[in-house]
C-alpha cells in the first residue's frame, strides 16, 4: 500500500513538473522557413523565440479539422485570426518588446508561446 | 507552391490588421476614404522562381513597366508586391517575358474559402458520425448484456476467453473511433501540454487497461473487483465522438451571420477598358475601372457615381429598408443592389478596402475577440486539464487508502470518471461562442462592434450623451425666420446673407446659401472675410459692412438690438437658432435657422429611458434652442453652448459621477469625446461609415441603432454569463461528484458512462444556448 501512494504521489509530482514546470526548448525563427504545424491538438513546434525589435511573420498551417484549432488568438497583441485547413497562413507581428506572448486556440487547448528575446 | 497562394501574398492586408488592432485606434478624426492611395497595390504571385536570384530580375522586369513606382519581392512567399497604377495584364506580361510563370495573387476569396471549409467540416462531421456508430454498437449491446444480467464478472475461464473477445473488440473500438483522442493526446504530451484528448485519452484508456488486466491476471484484484469495464469504454468513447459531431453543426450556425455578409459580395464586374465593356472577375477590377452596373445587379466595389441614376438597396449593409437615390457624384457601396437605372460608376475602393469587406474583417476579428469576462475562464482552462489529472490520481488513492473493498474497483471507477466527466471545452467555448453570434446579430442589424470589451461595455451603460447636430438631428438645417429691421427688404438681406456666408462650410451657413439659391437669388462679390471664432463672421459686400453671428458679438461691436433680442429668444424658445445680422453697424435682420429633429429620434430615446439609460444630450448651440430641441425630443438633460473642445471633458464629467458613459456622434468632430467616453458610437450616414473611429458603428443614421446595440450587448452578455455558470457550475459539481464525496453521505458513485454522456453535451449545450441568440430580435422599431 505504501508503495502505491509513493507511486500516486510521484505521479502527481510527475504531472506538475510535465506540464507546469518544465520549459521545453524553443524553436528559433529563422529567415522565414519556421512553420508551426497544427495538428493533433498541439502547436507544433509551440515554443518559439524571436527577436527583438524586428516586425517577424510567422507561418501557420492547420491540419486539424478540429473546429477549436481553426482560430489563433494572441492576445497581448489583440491578434484574431483564422487559420484555413491545410493552407499556410502568414501572420505578421510587429517589433515587439522583449517579453512572453502566448498564443493559443479560442479555448485555450491549442497553447503556443512566443518569446521574445 | 500552390499551398501558398491563397493565403500568404497578402502581408499588407493583416499588417493593416495588426496595426489596427495594437493601436486600437481612435482615429474619430480620420476620413472613411483615407485607405483609398492614389496609387494602387497589387499583389502577384510568381511561379518558377527557383533561386534568388530571380529576385532582381523579376523586380526590374515589373519596374520597368509604365506606371509602376515601385516592385518588391518576397522570395520565401513567392509573391512581389507592386505599386502604382500599370494594369495587371502588363504586369502579368512582363513577368512572363522575364521567364516566369505570374498570377494575380486575388484578395482572399472569401466565397470559396467558406465553401471550402463547408465542405471540409462535413466531412468531418460524417467520420465523427461514423466513428460514433461503430462505438455505440458495440457499446450499447454490452451495456444491455450487462444491466439486464448483471453480469460483466471474471471469474471461470469461460468468462476470460469471452471478455478477452469483447476486450479485443472494444481495442477495434478504441482504435477506430477513439484514435483521434490518444493521437492528440500523445502528441500534446510530448509538446508537454494537455487537452480534453488527454483526458479522454486517459479515462477510456485507464478502463479498457483495467479491463484487460482483469481478464488476464483475475487473481491480482480481489474477488469482488473483478469487474470489466469494456461497454463504458465503448460508449463513452461514441457519446463524445457524437457530441463532437453535432457541436460541430450547432458551430456552423453560429457563423450565419457573416456567411450572408460574404454572400452579399458580387463574383463578377462589368467594366469599360479601351472603350469595350468586359465582364472580369471582381478581384480583377482596379481603381478607377468605370464598372456598369445594371438593374438588378450588385454593386461589385465601391465607386463614385459618373452617369446615371438609379435606387439603391442598401439595407444588406445599413439595415435602412428604404432604397436610396443615387446620382452622378453619390457613392455606392459594394455589395448592395441596384434597382431601377443602370449606372456607370468610377471605382474608389477595391478588394479589401471597400466598405463590405472592411465590414466582414471587422466582424470577424470582433467575433474572434473576447470580452474581459470571459478571461477568468481563460485562466482556468489554462490549469484545467492538470488539475483534473491531479484530482484523478488523488481520488484514486483516497478510495484505495480509505475506502471499502473492493477498493481497486471503485479506485478505478472513481479515477476514470473524474477524468471523463471534466470538460474544459465548455469552459473555453462559453465565451467565444456567445460573442460569436452576438457580433453577428448586431452586424445585421446595422450595428458594428469593435470587439468583445466594447460588447462588454455596452451592456453596462449608464448615461448616453447625443451630440445634437446631426445625432438627434437631421444635420441639414434650414432657414425658418428672416426678421427684418426696419425699412431693410427680406430679399436683399438674404442676399447680402447668402453672399456674405457663400463661401464657408459650417451647416448654417449652408442653410441660407441654399434659401437664397431656392429664391432665386444671385449672389454678390465677397472681400475682407474675416471668421470671428465661436462667434460669426464678418465681411464686406457691395462697400457695406456686413456682421453675422451671436448676440455677444453684436454686443461687442455696440449694435442696438432692441425688441429684436426678445424676438430672438422667441425664435430660440422653439428651437430655432437665431443670428443677427447687420448692415454697416446697423441691426438688419434676425436670420432663424433649424435642424429637424430626425423622425424616429424620439422614440430611439425613449427606448433608452426606458432601459433606465440616463440620456443627456450636448450642443454647441445656445441654451435657448438646445432646451427646446431636448425638450422636443423628450430629453430632461443637456449641456449647451459647448465647445467641439469641450466636449471630452463633458464626458469626464459624467464619469466623475460614476457613469458608465456612451458618447455618439458623427465620429468625424467628436473624435476625442468618443475616444474618451467608455463606449463611443459613431453613427453613419449610409454606407459612408468611419469603420475604424469608433468602438461601435451605426450604419443607418437611426439612433433606434444605439438601443439596438445595448439591447444586443446585454443579450449577449446574459448569455456568457449563462454559459460561464452552466460550464463552472457543470465542472465544479461533477468532478468532485465524480471522484465520489458523496459516497460517504449518500452512498452515490458516478457511473463513468453517465459522466462521459454528460461531458459529451455539455459543451453542446454552450453551443446550443449561444445560438438561442439568433433569434434575439431588437424591440419595436
Amino acid at each position: 500500500m505504501l508503495l502505491i501512494n509513493i507511486a500516486g504521489f510521484a505521479l502527481i509530482a510527475l504531472i506538475v513538473w510535465w506540464f507546469w514546470l518544465y520549459k521545453p526548448k524553443e524553436a528559433e525563427l529563422g529567415e522565414n522557413d519556421l512553420v508551426i504545424t497544427v495538428e493533433n491538438g498541439t502547436y507544433s513546434p509551440s515554443r518559439i523565440k524571436v527577436s527583438t525589435g524586428e516586425p517577424v511573420e510567422i507561418k501557420f498551417i492547420r491540419k486539424d479539422q478540429s473546429p477549436c484549432s481553426e482560430t489563433l488568438l494572441i492576445p497581448d497583441l489583440q491578434i484574431s485570426d483564422t487559420l484555413p485547413l491545410n493552407k499556410l497562413k502568414t501572420i505578421q507581428l510587429p517589433a515587439l518588446a522583449a517579453g512572453e506572448y502566448a498564443f493559443h486556440c479560442q479555448m485555450q487547448m491549442y497553447r503556443g508561446l512566443i518569446t521574445v528575446k | 507552391m500552390s499551398s501558398v497562394n491563397t493565403e500568404s501574398g497578402k502581408p499588407g492586408c493583416h499588417k493593416d490588421t495588426d496595426n489596427n488592432a495594437q493601436h486600437h485606434n481612435h482615429e474619430h478624426g480620420s476620413d472613411p476614404h483615407v485607405h483609398v492611395d492614389s496609387a494602387a497595390h497589387q499583389e502577384l504571385i510568381i511561379e518558377g522562381a527557383g533561386c534568388a536570384s530571380c529576385v532582381g530580375k523579376i523586380e526590374s522586369a515589373l519596374k520597368a513597366v509604365p506606371g509602376v513606382e515601385n516592385a518588391e519581392m518576397n522570395f520565401a512567399q513567392r509573391t512581389v508586391s507592386v505599386i502604382g497604377n500599370a494594369a495587371a495584364s502588363d504586369l502579368l506580361k512582363a513577368v512572363e517575358k522575364a521567364g516566369y510563370n505570374a498570377k494575380l495573387a486575388a484578395a482572399e476569396n472569401e466565397d470559396d474559402a467558406l465553401a471550402e471549409k463547408e465542405k471540409a467540416d462535413q466531412a468531418y462531421y460524417k467520420r465523427l458520425m461514423k466513428e460514433t456508430w461503430i462505438a455505440l454498437s458495440l457499446g450499447g449491446p454490452l451495456m444491455a448484456y450487462a444491466l439486464i444480467t448483471g453480469e460483466v464478472n471474471v471469474n471461470t475461464t469461460t468468462e476470460r476467453i469471452a471478455w478477452l473477445v469483447v476486450g479485443i473488440l472494444t481495442f477495434g473500438v478504441l482504435y477506430f473511433s477513439g484514435k483521434h483522442f490518444f493521437v492528440g493526446a500523445w502528441k500534446s504530451f510530448l509538446n508537454h501540454s494537455a487537452n480534453m484528448d488527454t483526458l479522454i485519452a486517459l479515462g477510456t484508456g485507464t478502463a479498457w487497461l483495467y479491463s484487460m488486466v482483469v481478464v488476464f491476471f483475475p487473481d491480482a484484484v480481489p474477488d469482488q473487483a473483478r469487474h470489466v469495464y469494456f461497454e463504458a469504454t465503448a460508449i463513452i468513447i461514441g457519446l463524445i465522438d457524437l457530441g463532437l459531431a453535432l457541436e460541430l453543426k450547432a458551430r456552423g450556425r453560429t457563423s450565419e451571420a457573416i456567411k450572408r455578409l460574404i454572400g452579399l459580395q458580387a463574383k463578377t464586374a462589368r467594366v469599360i477598358r479601351d472603350d469595350k465593356e468586359l465582364d472580369i472577375a471582381i478581384e480583377q477590377v482596379l481603381l478607377n475601372d468605370v464598372v456598369r452596373v445594371r438593374p438588378g445587379e450588385k454593386i461589385p466595389v465601391d465607386g463614385e457615381v459618373i452617369e446615371g441614376h438609379t435606387a439603391i438597396d442598401e439595407s444588406m449593409l445599413t439595415g435602412e429598408p428604404m432604397p436610396v437615390e443615387k446620382a452622378t457624384g453619390d457613392t455606392v457601396a459594394a455589395g448592395t443592389i441596384n434597382k431601377s437605372g443602370s449606372i456607370l460608376f468610377k471605382a474608389t475602393r477595391v478588394g479589401k478596402d471597400t466598405a463590405l469587406a472592411q465590414i466582414i474583417n471587422m466582424v470577424k476579428r470582433a467575433q474572434n475577440s473576447k470580452p474581459p469576462i470571459g478571461r477568468l475562464a481563460d485562466v482556468i482552462s489554462a490549469y484545467f486539464v492538470p488539475v483534473v489529472m491531479i484530482i484523478a490520481v488523488a481520488s484514486a488513492l483516497t478510495w484505495l487508502n480509505f475506502g471499502p473493498e473492493p477498493a481497486v474497483a471503485f479506485a478505478i471507477v472513481s479515477a476514470t470518471t473524474v477524468l471523463i466527466i471534466a470538460c474544459p471545452c465548455a469552459l473555453g467555448l462559453a465565451t467565444p461562442m456567445s460573442v460569436m453570434v452576438g457580433v453577428g446579430k448586431a452586424a445585421e442589424a446595422g450595428v458594428l462592434i469593435r470587439n468583445g470589451e466594447a460588447l462588454q461595455t455596452a451592456s453596462k451603460i449608464s448615461a448616453m450623451i447625443l451630440d445634437k447636430t446631426g445625432t438627434i438631428t437631421l444635420g441639414a438645417p434650414k432657414v425658418t425666420d428672416v426678421l427684418v429691421a426696419g425699412e431693410h427688404d427680406e430679399q436683399a438681406v438674404l442676399r447680402l446673407a447668402a453672399t456674405l456666408e457663400s463661401g464657408s462650410e459650417h451647416p448654417l451657413a449652408m442653410a441660407i446659401v441654399e434659401s437664397a439659391q431656392e429664391r432665386g437669388i444671385e449672389m454678390g462679390k465677397v472681400s475682407n472675410f474675416n471668421a470671428i471664432a465661436g462667434h460669426g463672421v464678418q465681411a464686406e459686400v457691395d462697400g457695406k459692412t456686413l456682421l453675422f453671428g451671436n448676440e455677444k458679438l453684436m454686443r461687442e461691436r455696440t449694435i442696438e438690438l432692441g425688441d429684436f433680442v426678445e424676438k430672438a429668444q422667441m425664435l430660440a424658445a422653439e428651437a430655432k437658432t437665431p443670428m443677427y445680422f447687420a448692415v454697416d453697424n446697423k441691426l438688419a435682420a434676425i436670420i432663424a435657422v433649424a435642424d429637424p429633429i430626425k423622425e424616429d429620434s424620439i422614440a430611439a430615446i425613449k427606448r433608452l429611458q426606458h432601459n433606465g439609460i440616463r440620456v443627456v444630450m450636448l450642443t454647441g448651440d445656445n441654451r435657448a434652442t438646445a432646451k427646446a430641441v431636448a425638450e422636443k425630443a423628450g430629453i430632461k438633460e443637456f449641456f449647451a453652448e459647448v465647445l467641439p473642445e469641450e466636449k471630452s471633458k463633458k464626458v469626464q464629467e459624467l464619469q466623475m459621477e460614476g457613469e458608465v458613459v456612451g458618447m455618439t456622434g458623427d465620429g468625424i468632430n467628436d473624435a476625442p469625446a468618443l475616444a474618451i467616453a467608455n463606449v463611443g458610437f459613431a453613427i453613419g450616414t449610409g454606407t459612408d461609415v468611419a469603420i475604424e473611429s469608433a468602438d461601435i458603428t451605426l450604419m443607418r443614421g437611426s439612433l433606434h441603432g444605439l438601443a439596438d446595440a445595448i439591447a444586443v450587448s446585454k443579450a449577449t452578455l446574459r448569455n456568457i454569463k449563462q454559459n460561464l455558470f452552466g460550464a463552472f457550475i457543470y465542472n465544479v459539481a461533477g468532478v468532485p461528484f465524480a471522484a465520489g464525496v458523496l459516497y460517504p453521505f449518500l452512498g452515490l458513485l458516478l457511473n463513468p458512462v453517465i459522466a462521459g454522456a454528460a461531458m459529451a453535451f455539455s459543451s453542446l449545450t454552450v453551443v446550443t444556448n449561444a445560438n438561442r441568440l439568433r433569434l434575439f430580435k431588437a424591440q419595436e422599431h
